[in-house]
């Protein structure tokens, strides 16, 4: 098979527009203390979020790029060049209606608000640093179910808010979620009463609409006992030539019995880098998934994780991650038992094609004296061309007797009888190889609510298109 | 057997035992010194050494941040105290016999880096131009041969200070030459004795297996006195020609206070075989990096590792399968079983280079837990820059079955027994890849005596 460079267009062009709207507050760019305190005035902010958010930009300064282990893709970041925050002011939107009408373009041409209307129960769109549009249907905000933006969150909700912001994720995580903690801006809070299952998902849109932005949603999950929540996230940007940031901090917290699901998927335009920490907190009995997938952003760097910290804890990572030409997906998953009994599961798929790589990058960890924990990981990659690249870089701690844990990656690529068969049906060269493609990623998208199987097989469909001949 | 009495040969060092500066109070941390290089040394040799040294001193020490050394335990590295092995008139005769395999082509002895015993080399394979001598002698005998192939490859996992030093204060070890066509049925056997507290070795393995030829090498490592600490760090050099085939095993036995670190690299020629198998039982730390490169088309590259860690061992493996071109395979399978505190790392890196399509590359790690403080760590990881490749790899970590133990007691085998059982047909997977017998049962029993 030879290489050809695949013509792309057509899918990134749902995202590939822009209007000149007018930010009347914008930060500027570089990052300082003056950034910072910008941003807290802009956004009428307590003290307390000031001191952190200066607390943590020290830390982001101290901390190096993770060179030792990621290579030098990063060091392509300047960070003067960035724009921290750029909103063009006001209340988050509680009607369509109320939503500025050159945002409200951009959302109505990426199909929001109609896909809430069909089965969401609550819907949030963000554009650029600041949420504009928010709304939870009145069933699900009558049991007491709390969906609005990150900084009404801890405007309005302090006592949750603070209990747990920050406490999955400290600001020293890594020097990304240093960045994030901040000059963050924008994101969901949820909280779900005990008890309550939010029978359809919440959603969340990220919208990148400005050139050399950088956007820093900050999220904060918090299902109560026994509650249950499905969230999904999409995001786009338009395909500026300078390099945009996305750096997003995603906490997760499941309390006793609790179950939450994280639907992304990643479509980001590929002059976006996507370094994102994501990570929930699963207590007693509770189970926390991570579905994640990535077919944007130049290098995308995320390894959703799980603590398992009560007993019966469950955690589960899919991950499906399309490379294609200039595309680094760097992807993973990290599950650290903290109590006995707990189960963890990761299953990734990776395709790349063209000059993509895909990187699987990956942690279990299982510490002294604990009892019947369980880790399962699968990785499989898939590669179209001769020049396609695949890397596979788990890390596993086991101790005690108690314990078990299994890895197993294998690489292969679309066989040449595979294709030959379905050719003599009839299928070309290209509907062929999407057909295996599709097929090799079918177990996982299925697990993908309907909607988002059907969004995600078209755009791999797309993918494929030219990438044989 | 030729007994050579350390004062016949034309020596070697006659500071021996100098290098330790004991009682001066500023002496440094590490009382390692370059040699004195020694005059029958060629200059070539002299000037690589004294190089070797400036570079070791101006490496730094592994840090906790570098990835070649993630979940290493640093501390054990410093070289503080050790000095190197001095002349020394204990008497292996008797650990040999033990240890020797009945049927071999040749064996070498080395005390504290010393040859004090070398097999009469059997003529017919002299007169078939087959070398099994000293490194010492080599680089008299055959410097041209050594010029060329001595550590010509860099230490790629880590341990380049380690290499440097090997380098610069390498003295003894084996320089293995087979001509083209030679297969030798019988495999040679070299012992490295270490003797003393605090004693230093720097043994060196270089094998040459020419194209078509067949031959193999078994190390022993072996401290005499089981507690003593001691720091030993080892190369060996493997090239295999086309289609020529070597197996390499090291039976790793040091004492329980030692840190080891082993350096191997492997370079596998057009349709060649290499085979390397590692034994390792003794040692507090012991690093061992191992590297296979397939530099010509249709090579095959086994490695293979079988690890008894028990109280607070530590051992940590890196290695690396570099399918540099097409239709080359490489298959590595690690077994680990941990008992008490022990800890073992296993970092593997299966590379797949551009162009090098229809590579088969399988790499399995092993790690059996027989205790609650036992630590197994496990990254395996692929690099595939090629196409049409088939690359696999799995690790896992767990206990014996409940079930397996069950069956084994309600036949009357006592619970201690039936998990040594266990244990030995988990280890013997690996030692089954062996194609010969003979030497399998001798590693067998190898096995048995760590298990019990």
């Amino acid at each position: 098979m030879s290489t050809s460079t695949p013509s792309l267009e057509l899918d990134r062009d749902i995202g590939n527009f822009f209007y000149d709207v007018k930010s009347t507050r914008d930060a500027g760019t570089g990052l300082t203390e003056k950034t910072i305190d910008y941003i807290v005035d802009a956004k009428a902010e307590p003290d307390w979020i000031r001191d952190f958010r200066k607390q943590a930009l020290r830390v982001f300064r101290d901390k190096p790029l993770p060179t030792s282990w990621a290579g030098d893709e990063l060091s392509a970041i300047d960070f003067d060049a960035i724009r921290y925050y750029l909103a063009s002011g006001g209340a988050t939107k509680r009607t369509w209606e109320e939503v500025p009408d050159d945002i409200k373009r951009t959302f109505e041409r990426l199909g929001i608000p109609e896909s809430e209307r069909k089965f969401l129960a609550g819907v949030e769109a963000q554009f650029d640093s600041e949420a504009v549009y928010s709304n939870i249907k009145k069933a699900v905000s009558d049991q007491g179910v709390i969906f609005v933006g990150s900084t009404e969150g801890l405007k309005n909700h302090p006592e949750i808010f603070r209990k747990w912001f920050g406490k999955v994720i400290p600001t020293g995580d890594n020097k990304f979620s240093a960045l994030n903690s901040a000059v963050f801006s924008g994101g969901s809070f949820i909280y779900v009463p005990p008890g309550v299952k939010v029978k359809h998902p919440l959603q969340a849109y990220f919208r990148i609409n400005a050139e050399n932005f950088g956007q820093f949603e900050r999220t904060l999950i918090i299902a109560d006992e026994g509650a249950e929540l499905m969230y999904m996230e999409g995001c786009t940007a338009p395909r500026f030539t300078t390099a945009t940031l996305h750096s997003a901090v995603v906490e997760l917290v499941a309390l006793k019995g609790a179950k939450i699901q994280y639907v992304t998927v990643q479509n980001w335009s590929p002059n976006v880098f996507n370094l994102v920490t994501k990570r929930g907190l699963a207590m007693e009995e509770a189970e926390i998934k991570w579905i994640d997938c990535n077919i944007g952003s130049r290098l995308t760097m995320k390894y959703p994780g799980v603590v398992l910290k009560g007993r019966k804890a469950r955690g589960e990572v899919i991950s499906i991650a399309l490379a294609n030409d200039g595309q680094h997906q760097d992807t993973g998953a990290k599950m650290v038992h903290a109590a006995d009994e707990t189960t963890s599961n990761i299953v990734s798929k990776s395709i790349s094609v063209g000059k993509g790589r895909a990187t699987y990058r990956g942690l279990v960890h299982v510490p002294k004296h604990l009892k019947g924990c369980k880790n399962n990981t699968e990785c499989d990659a898939l590669l179209i061309n001769s020049q396609s690249r695949t890397d596979t870089y788990p890390a596993i701690t086991v101790r005690g007797t108690g314990n078990s844990t299994q890895h197993e990656a294998s690489v292969s690529q679309i066989s040449a009888e595979q294709i030959f068969y379905m050719q003599q049906r009839g299928l070309s060269e290209g509907q062929a190889m999407s057909l295996a493609v599709n097929g090799f990623v079918n177990d996982l998208v299925r697990q993908f609510p309907m909607e988002y199987s059907v969004e995600l097989k078209r755009l791999i469909d797309l993918e494929m298109e030219g990438s044989v001949g | 057997m030729a007994l050579i009495m350390p004062a016949c040969r034309p020596t070697s060092r006659p500071d021996a035992g100098c290098a330790t500066i004991m009682s001066t109070a500023t002496a440094p941390p590490s009382l390692l010194l370059p040699g004195a290089v020694r005059s029958e040394s060629p200059p070539w040799f002299q000037e690589l050494q004294a190089a070797a040294w400036a570079e070791f001193k101006s490496l730094p020490l592994p840090a906790r941040t570098d990835e070649t050394w993630r979940y290493s335990s640093l501390k054990a590295l410093s070289l503080d105290g050790y000095s190197t092995a001095s002349e020394t008139s204990a008497d292996v005769r008797d650990l040999v016999a033990e240890r020797a395999l009945r049927r071999r082509a040749g064996r070498m002895v080395f005390v504290n880096d010393r040859l004090t015993a070398i097999d009469d080399p059997d003529p017919s394979l002299k007169d078939r131009g087959v070398v099994f001598t000293s490194l010492e002698e080599a680089l008299g005998t055959h410097g041209e041969l050594l010029r060329k192939h001595f550590m010509s490859q860099p230490a790629r996992l880590g341990s380049q200070k380690f290499a440097a030093l090997h380098r610069a204060l390498v003295r003894a070890g084996t320089f293995l030459y087979v001509p083209q066509g030679v297969e030798l049925p019988q495999p040679f056997e070299v012992f490295h004795f270490v003797d003393g507290e605090n004693a230093s070795v720097f043994p060196h393995t270089l094998v040459i297996a020419e194209p078509l030829s067949k031959v193999a090498l078994v190390d022993h490592f072996i401290s005499l006195d089981a507690s003593a600490p001691g720091f030993a760090c080892g190369v060996n050099d493997l090239i295999v020609r086309d289609q020529a085939k070597l197996a390499y095993t090291s039976v790793q036995d040091w004492s329980q206070a030692f840190v080891s670190v082993q350096i191997n690299s492997t370079l596998v020629g057009r349709d060649a075989r290499a085979m390397n198998l590692a034994l390792n039982f003794g040692g507090r730390y012991s690093r061992l990096e191992s590297v296979s490169r397939l530099e010509a088309e249709g090579g095959r590259s086994d490695m293979l590792a079988v690890t008894v860690a028990g109280q607070d061992q530590e051992f940590d493996q890196r290695t690396h399968q570099d399918h540099l071109k097409p239709n080359t395979t490489s298959d590595l399978l690690y077994k680990n079983a941990l008992f008490d505190d022990a800890r073992t790392i296993f970092s593997g890196l299966i590379k797949v280079e551009p162009g090098a399509h229809r590579t088969d590359a399988y790499q399995k790690v092993r790690n059996l837990l027989l205790s609650e403080n036992a630590e197994a760590n496990s990254l395996p990881g692929l690099e595939i820059l090629a196409d049409d490749v088939r690359c696999t790899h799995g690790a896992t970590s767990g206990q014996i079955e409940e079930e397996e133990l069950f069956y084994l007691k309600s036949r009357g085998i006592p619970l201690p027994a039936a998990q040594r059982l266990i244990v030995r047909g988990f280890l013997n997977e690996v030692l089954d890849r062996l194609d010969n017998p003979e030497l399998q049962e001798h590693l067998r029993s190898e096995v048995d005596r760590h298990l019990l």
